[in-house]
């Protein structure tokens, strides 16, 4: 069975490989090859599961050793995975969304073409996501990260021809390569200590207090190697102060937003720390240090999505805030290492289905994306609506539904801590949840409620902030047809979009559940991270009463801002911290005045050295070194006289020597 | 009259000789300056023959004349063609590798 | 030959050190005669003059084989190779004494003057007082004690000398030697090039033809009265040695005319 390992990520790559070198012949058929090849990914993973929950809790772990990488003395890299319950439950997320969303593609980029790339990109990245979860080393996962950042890059920028997404995209890149200079710093700290990358040594040395050099590994080196490792996670799950990315990264097809920017890739991060959990639990300091960027990640993304008018953007800052939970729940240690992937798995589900729907409700609307200009959409697109509903509820963690249980266990937790830390990390998680429940209703109110608010297309094609610039590659019929000036028609997606959305909803509402039950997912997933069951300083009842008194507070603002009267399309100025977030608290302005302006200065100056300094030694040098062999040159003048010269000069300073010896 | 004058004179004739070299650019004087030099070289050594009272010098200064021969009718040869090939036998107009 | 063997002491007799004084003196003016003449052939023969003079000293130290080899070898044939290729070359401008190199005297003067006196001081140095003489070698005759050292000890370095002078003696051959790679031209081939290249169809003219003088160095008169330099030999021209006499006929008027009007007025005076 543990043979089957290699295929869930040859199976995408190979679709990668034939999309991408199979040429203009596979345009007719591409989005059907590249959504079989995700789909055989997904039932070689299902069939990987059935196998694991056939055995015993501890045989659950497969490998699969394929060949040797690097086989150099000391250093040893093998192409070889392992698949224990936490990589299983990425796999069947990952492959299992991933089809859905290969599905939902074949609608959306329905009229793009280059819709076969499109999917030639996405099994890239299913297969480069898989490769990441199931490896056995952490230099193999690097590979697969490296593999996802150059993904994510490709199909952030797929629309090319739009400057904002080619700049995005190189954003994105940009950025993530701060991550994975940690990551690989992390690895080389790891190599030094340990002397291999392999999860089992590395992992189980540090478990056992004693190393495999028979030394315990201080607990500055792993907190060093934790440090890089959340550095990492920071640049990949779009948290602070390596968050900028992601708002810029909604330039992407919305498909992608739904499984790269929400679903999938960005929570690769979280499930770096929690496979790295032991060198965590070993390094206190810098599990404190995780807490606080997910807690401040948390509410940086919570207050930036409240802010902004455009519906992926709004929810890319709600994407934010969910991973700053996870990452949170990450840094608890044991108590929280289960809620973090349950949280992570549900946040899959729902912030899929809320962008899947984003991205219908887009469709509609001829690729709108301004929440101000939708208005009133529940009448004409009610498959949408309801599915859009259903993650909705889920996010704000209405009881019942996924989040509800996965938000509570983290709050929970967060307030296990204990101490004044509890207290605190815990008040944040509860303010968080009533955030989310205020942008979250917001987006509900604004899209689906109200008054019709919608505004002709300007022109089709040319419209200022480029979004409808799509129409140019022949994505969109609707512009085509309307033409300019005309009014929006909404109506609902092809069922190849809905179908997804569907599916997709029923996780929103009933993962939570089931995996809850009976401690489902704590038993499923204990033997790999641990489980420490934290006990908050008040019951649980009275954590979860006063979750659902904070949510209703949320929700209740937001009624009474954006429901109860109309909503301009213009956005009013309004407060500071709107403005501020608006303009994402003004990450990038801090980006650009710290990291831009000072890399220019220490550029200029830099260059002012290389010319003065550097340029000056090695030019003086030159000079010096042309201009004595100027002068030595006049010495070979051709002369054979010139030559006598010196001959008899160097005899007479001979002569000079030897009497001057002899007088001596 | 100390015989050490002899050893003087050549030195004085040999230094005579070398700037002779150093100074003349006609091929032909400057191989003269040589041969000037070598007589000198000759001089001293009859001067060691006399002073040491054996004939060794006298042999090397036997040699040296016949090796002086033969340098001199190769040298003579070579500015010859040297001539032939600048039209000048000034050591000066042969200064590069070249024509 | 008494006179060397009782010279076995540190000091000459005085005729050798009066011969000394004027010959080296003599050979000293030779030398520098030598390196300053302008002329090669003043030079070579300067340098013959102090070769015979270091001859003369060779006999005095009791080289006599030495001192003859000398006159007849250096003087009589090596300086004769020398002139014969003095004149096979000619004259050119290489006979010049302007300094081309720039610094070349002052460094040959300082190394000159450096090298003389480090070699004399090296010499005044060694302190030689002592002289042998060379009565007990010459005892059982001079050449025959020579033979003995040439055939015994240094025969190899003798027979070494004899391959180097074959080696020489082949070399010069060889250097001077010019094998010809193309067919002479015949006359008729001389005489077409020439009508081709239209540089000189008549033979040049002879010396003197137009002209008063027929000396070899006096150029013959164009019809205008300027010298053709055609019409003195290549060899005379390069060495600038052309005797101008264009100007001669009406110089020599002009003496005629002014020798013509003293006389008038000499006879006006009288009158």
């Amino acid at each position: 069975m543990e043979n089957l390992i290699a295929l869930l990520v040859a199976a995408p790559l190979l679709g990668a490989v034939v999309l991408l070198c199979g040429g203009r012949r596979l345009d007719k058929t591409g989005h059907w090859i590249g959504t079989l090849f995700a789909a055989v990914s997904f039932g070689v993973g299902v069939a990987l599961f059935a196998d694991m929950l056939g055995r015993g809790a501890e045989d659950r772990t497969l490998h699969q050793f394929l060949f040797s990488w690097i086989p150099v003395e000391g250093f040893q890299a093998d192409i070889a995975f392992q698949l224990d319950q936490l990589s299983m439950t990425f796999v069947l997320l990952i492959s299992g969304v991933g089809t859905l969303i290969h599905v939902y593609s074949i609608g959306y980029m329905e009229h793009d073409e280059r819709r076969r790339r499109f999917f030639g990109y996405l099994n890239l990245f299913v297969a480069a996501m898989l490769l990441l979860v199931v490896a056995d080393n952490y230099l193999l996962l690097y590979f697969g990260w490296e593999g996802v950042g150059l993904a994510s890059y490709l199909l952030i920028g797929f629309w090319q021809h739009k400057p904002s997404a080619a700049t995005a995209a190189k954003k994105a890149f940009l950025v993530n390569r701060v991550g994975d200079i940690g990551l690989s710093i992390a690895i080389m700290l790891m190599f030094t200590t340990f002397g291999t990358f392999a999860f089992g040594p590395v992992l189980g040395s540090v478990g056992a207090e004693t190393s495999v050099a028979a030394a315990p590994v201080s607990e500055g080196t792993l907190t060093a190697i934790g440090l890089m490792l959340l550095l990492a996670a920071c640049g990949k799950s779009a948290q602070v102060p390596l968050q900028s990315w992601l708002g810029d990264a909604m330039e992407g097809p919305t498909p992608v937003s739904a499984l790269i920017h929400a679903a999938t890739m960005v929570t690769a991060g979280v499930y770096l720390i929690v496979r790295s959990g032991a060198i965590f639990n070993g390094a206190p300091d810098a599990q404190l240090v995780v807490t606080v960027v997910g807690a401040v990640t948390l509410l940086f993304g919570a207050i930036v999505g409240c802010a902004k008018d455009d519906i992926k953007k709004a929810l890319a800052g709600s994407t934010m805030s969910q991973i700053g939970y996870m990452i949170l729940a990450a840094g608890l240690g044991p108590i929280g290492y289960v809620f973090a992937i349950m949280h992570l798995v549900t946040h899959g589900f729902f912030k899929a289905g809320l962008f899947l729907g984003a991205g219908s409700v887009m469709h509609g609307m001829n690729d709108e994306v301004d929440m101000r200009k939708y208005g009133g959409l529940r009448k004409y697109m009610p498959v949408t609506f309801v599915t859009f509903g259903l993650g909705y509820l889920a996010i704000i963690g209405f009881p019942g539904l996924s989040g509800f249980f996965s938000k509570d266990m983290i709050i929970e937790a967060a307030f296990a801590k204990g101490g004044t830390q509890g207290w605190i990390l815990g008040g944040v998680t509860l303010l968080g949840a009533g955030i989310t429940a205020f942008y979250m209703t917001r987006v509900m109110i604004l899209t689906f409620f109200g008054e019709k608010r919608w505004q002709p297309t300007a022109t089709g094609a040319v419209q200022q902030d480029g979004t409808t610039a799509r129409a140019v590659s022949g994505h969109e019929p609707a512009a085509s047809q309307h033409g300019s000036g005309e009014m929006p028609h909404p109506h609902e997606s092809p069922k190849s979009m809905t179908v997804p959305m569907v599916v997709l909803a029923f996780g929103s509402v009933f993962a939570g559940g089931f995996f809850s039950i009976g401690d489902r997912f704590v038993n499923w997933l204990e033997p790999v991270t641990g489980y420490a069951h934290g006990s908050p300083p008040v019951s649980a009842l009275t954590v979860t009463a006063a979750t659902m008194v904070v949510l209703a507070a949320g929700v209740a603002i937001a009624w009474s801002m954006y429901g109860r009267r109309p909503v301009p399309v213009v956005a009013p100025r309004g407060s500071v911290l709107t403005r501020a977030a608006r303009r994402d608290l003004y990450q990038d302005d801090f980006n650009h005045a710290v990291l831009v302006r000072g890399g220019e200065h220490l550029t200029r100056s830099l260059v002012y050295v290389d010319h003065s300094l550097v340029d000056g030694v090695v030019n003086g040098t030159a000079a010096g070194v042309g201009g004595l062999s100027g002068r030595l040159r006049k010495l070979q003048n051709g002369y054979a006289r010139s030559y006598a010269v010196s001959m008899f000069g160097g005899t007479a300073i001979l002569i000079a020597a030897t009497l001057l010896m002899r007088a001596v | 009259m100390n015989p050490v004058n002899y050893l003087y004179l050549a030195a004085l004739l040999f230094t005579i000789g070398a700037a002779g070299v150093l100074i003349r650019k006609n091929a032909i004087v400057l191989f003269m300056c040589v041969e000037l030099m070598l007589n000198a070289c000759n001089l001293a050594f009859v001067a060691f023959s006399r002073m040491h009272g054996n004939l060794d010098g006298q042999i090397i200064a036997f040699f040296t004349m016949v090796v002086a021969a033969a340098e001199v009718v190769v040298g003579l040869a070579i500015i010859v063609s040297l001539f032939r090939t600048r039209h000048s036998a000034s050591v000066d107009d042969a200064s590069l590798m070249k024509l | 030959m008494s006179t060397i063997a009782a010279a076995a002491t540190s000091l000459t007799s005085t005729g050798e050190a009066v011969q000394f004084w004027i010959l080296g003196t003599v050979a000293v003016i030779g030398a520098l005669a030598t390196i300053l003449m302008k002329k090669a052939v003043h030079s070579a023969l300067s340098l013959a003059g102090t070769m015979i003079i270091l001859a003369v000293f060779y006999l005095a130290n009791g080289a006599y084989f030495l001192g003859v080899v000398q006159i007849v070898v250096y003087t009589g044939a090596i300086m004769m190779l020398f002139l014969f290729v003095v004149m096979l070359v000619g004259v050119t401008a290489a006979d010049s004494l302007t300094e081309t190199i720039k610094g070349q005297r002052w460094l040959a003067a300082l190394c000159g003057l450096g090298f003389g006196i480090l070699l004399i001081a090296g010499i005044g140095n060694a302190g030689i007082t002592h002289f042998n003489g060379l009565g007990r070698v010459n005892s059982g005759g001079h050449v025959e004690g020579l033979a003995q050292l040439i055939f015994t000890k240094y025969v190899f370095a003798f027979e070494l000398t004899g391959a180097l002078l074959i080696t020489a003696a082949v070399g010069a051959m060889v250097l001077t030697h010019r094998e010809r790679t193309e067919r002479a031209a015949t006359q008729r081939e001389l005489a077409d090039r020439r009508v081709r290249d239209g540089v000189q169809l008549p033979p040049l003219p002879a010396p003197g033809v137009y002209a008063r003088h027929n000396a070899v160095d006096v150029p013959g008169l164009l019809p205008d009265g300027t010298p053709s330099e055609l019409t003195v030999n290549q060899t005379l021209r390069a060495r600038g040695q052309i005797r101008d006499v264009s100007g001669q006929a009406l110089d020599d008027l002009k003496a005629l005319e002014q020798a013509s009007s003293e006389r008038l007025g000499r006879e006006e005076a009288s009158k």
